[in-house]
C-alpha cells in the first residue's frame, strides 16, 4: 500500500504487509544504489505488528517508479547470484570427480 | 553531480573536465596530486572495503551503500550495476547435508537476507498434530507432541502444499504411526524415529465411534480424507517417507507402558515455528586478513605461532639462522584478537582485517533437502517477494 501526496509523486511511504528486515533491508540497499534516491530508510511500527513501512523521496521520478525499478534491480541480482552459485556447485562436482574422490551418487 | 553519478567512472571524469574548462580554478584543484579523480585514494578505499580489528573494537564496520558517497571524488559507488561482473561464488566444501562456500563481491544487506529467508521462511514438512489413543509413559502428552513436532521428515516439501484450513488430504499431510509396547516382566526400552511408520494411505483412527453392525464394507470415516495413497504416486513410490535420522529418541517406556498415537506432518515456515526450519545453523562471516606489517623475527615469532589457538601463524627460514613469522592460515583466524593484545611487543606489527565484501557462508541442513538446494530455494523466494510487491504496486 502506498501513503503519498497527490501533488508531490516524488515522496512516499510504502507499507509492505508480511515483510520484515528481509526484504526490507535488502531492497534498501537497492534503493540506495539508485541515483534517482534522494533518501530511503525503513521502519517496522511495531514488532508485533506484520508490517514494514519504506520511505522512499526522489529527486523529481515517482517514488513507486523508483521502488519498483529497485525491486527489478534485486531480482535482477537474485537471478544472477543463482545462477552463478549452481554453476558453482557443479564446477565443484565435476572438479571432485576428477580428482577421484568419492561423489555422492544421489547427485 | 546527479547526473555524473549515473554514469561509470569513466564518463563522470570526462564530464569533470568539461567543467573543469569553464572553472579555472576547479581545473587547478583536479590538478593537485593529492585529488585523485576517479579513484579513492588508498585511506578511503580502506574504510570502503574493510573492517579493521582493534584490540579494543573494530572499526570501519559501516557499510557505503548510498551511489553517490564518493560522489566528490568523482567515484561512482554503484555496486548494481556492476554487480553481475563481480560476483563470485567458490564452494569450499559440500556434502550431503553441509555446505560451505564463498559469496564474493555481495552486500551484507542480501548475504543476510538469505540467510534469514533459510533459517525463517523456507518451508519443510513437520509434525503438527499428534492424535493419542494411548500413553501410558511418564513423559506427557503435550511434551511427547513436542518432541515428535522436531523431528525432521525425509521428503521434498516442495512436493506438497500448505494446509491453509483444507480438509487434511494427500496433497497436504502426512500421517505417521507410533505403536510402541514395553512387555512386563522385561527391559525398559527407548522409543526411537524408526519406530515411526508412515502410512501413506492416511489415517486410520475413525471419526466417529464405529458401529460394527451397518455397512462394514463402506470405508470408515477418519481423520483425514485422502482420495488416493500416497505411495501411488510417481514421486513416492519408491521413495517412502521417513525421518531423517532413526535414531533420535522420543520416549523412554517402563514395563507395561504403551504409546499408541498418530502423526500428522503438514508444510509450514521456519517463522511459525522452529521445528519448520530446514538448517540447523546457517552462518557467514566475513573473510579475515591477518597482516604482518614489520617483520617478527626468531624468538618473538616462535611466541607468537604458539599465542595463536588457531594455528594462523607458521614460521619461514630466511637464512642465516633465522627465523621470520607469516601467515599461513588466515583463514582460520576467529578473530580472538590475542594477537594483538597489548605487551606482547609485536602487536602494532600485526593488522587484523576483515574483508566486507567477501562472506564464508555455511549451510547445515538438517536432512531435509541437501544444502544446495536449500540456497537456491531462499534465493527464489526473495525473488517472489520482489515480484510480489511489484505486481501489488502496478
Amino acid at each position: 500500500m502506498e501513503h503519498g501526496s497527490l501533488t508531490d509523486p516524488s515522496q512516499s511511504t510504502f507499507s509492505l504487509v508480511d515483510e520484515d528486515h528481509t526484504f526490507a533491508n535488502a531492497v534498501r540497499f537497492t534503493l540506495n544504489q539508485d541515483p534517482r534516491t534522494k533518501f530511503c530508510g525503513y521502519s517496522i511500527p511495531h514488532p508485533s505488528d506484520n508490517r514494514v513501512n519504506i520511505r522512499i523521496q526522489t529527486t523529481g521520478d515517482a517514488a513507486k517508479t523508483v521502488f519498483t525499478d529497485s525491486c527489478q534491480d534485486l531480482m535482477v541480482m537474485c537471478q544472477h547470484v543463482r545462477s552463478t552459485f549452481d554453476k558453482a556447485v557443479v564446477d565443484f562436482r565435476m572438479s571432485k570427480s576428477v580428482n577421484g574422490m568419492d561423489i555422492d551418487s544421489n547427485n | 553531480m546527479s547526473s555524473d553519478t549515473e554514469d561509470t567512472t569513466s564518463g563522470s571524469e570526462s564530464e569533470a573536465s568539461d567543467s573543469a574548462k569553464a572553472n579555472s580554478t576547479l581545473d587547478f584543484i583536479e590538478k593537485l596530486s593529492d585529488v585523485p579523480m576517479g579513484r579513492l585514494p588508498p585511506n578511503i578505499e580502506f574504510q570502503r572495503t574493510r573492517v579493521e580489528c582493534k584490540a579494543d573494537a573494530p572499526i570501519h564496520t559501516d557499510t557505503f551503500q548510498y551511489n553517490g558517497a564518493y560522489a566528490s571524488m568523482g567515484v561512482d559507488n554503484n555496486l548494481v550495476d556492476s554487480f553481475c561482473d563481480n560476483f563470485k561464488v567458490e564452494v569450499i566444501n559440500l556434502t550431503e547435508d553441509e555446505m560451505e562456500f564463498d559469496m564474493i563481491g555481495i552486500d551484507p544487506a542480501l548475504a543476510n537476507a538469505f540467510r534469514r529467508i533459510l533459517i525463517a521462511e523456507v518451508p519443510t514438512m513437520a509434525i503438527e498434530k499428534v492424535l493419542i489413543a494411548n500413553n501410558t509413559s511418564v513423559i506427557q502428552d503435550e511434551v511427547l507432541a513436542h518432541r515428535l513436532g522436531l523431528i525432521p521428515i525425509k521428503v521434498d516439501p516442495r512436493l506438497f502444499e500448505f494446509t491453509e484450513n483444507n480438509t487434511p488430504n494427500e496433497k497436504n499431510t502426512i500421517v505417521f504411526k507410533l505403536h510402541v509396547r514395553c512387555e512386563r516382566g522385561g527391559q525398559r526400552i527407548s522409543v526411537k524415529s524408526k519406530e515411526l511408520i508412515w502410512l501413506p494411505n492416511g489415517s486410520e483412527y475413525p471419526l466417529e465411534p464405529q458401529d460394527t453392525k451397518s455397512d462394514s464394507s463402506s470405508k470408515p470415516k477418519t481423520y483425514t480424507s485422502f482420495t488416493c495413497s500416497q505411495d501411488s504416486l510417481p514421486e513416492f513410490s519408491d521413495n517412502p517417507i521417513y525421518p531423517t535420522s532413526g535414531d533420535i529418541t522420543i520416549a523412554r517406556l517402563g514395563p507395561g507402558q504403551e504409546i499408541d498415537l498418530e502423526a500428522h506432518a503438514v508444510k509450514g515456515i521456519g517463522k511459525t515455528h522452529a521445528k519448520w526450519s530446514p538448517v540447523a545453523p546457517v552462518w557467514y562471516r566475513m573473510l579475515p586478513e591477518v597482516i604482518i606489517s614489520q617483520d617478527i623475527e626468531d624468538e618473538m615469532a616462535e611466541k607468537l605461532v604458539a599465542t595463536c589457538p588457531v594455528k594462523v601463524f607458521d614460521i619461514e627460514d630466511i637464512g642465516n639462522g633465522k627465523k621470520r613469522a607469516t601467515v599461513a592460515r588466515p583463514r582460520a583466524c576467529t578473530l580472538c584478537r590475542e594477537c594483538i593484545r597489548e605487551g606482547k611487543g609485536w602487536e602494532n606489527s600485526i593488522a587484523l582485517q576483515r574483508k566486507k565484501d567477501h562472506f564464508i557462508f555455511k549451510i547445515e541442513s538438517t536432512g531435509v533437502l541437501p544444502p544446495e538446494v536449500l540456497f537456491t530455494e531462499a534465493v527464489k523466494i526473495l525473488e517472489d517477494k520482489c515480484d510480489r510487491v511489484i505486481s501489488d504496486l502496478s
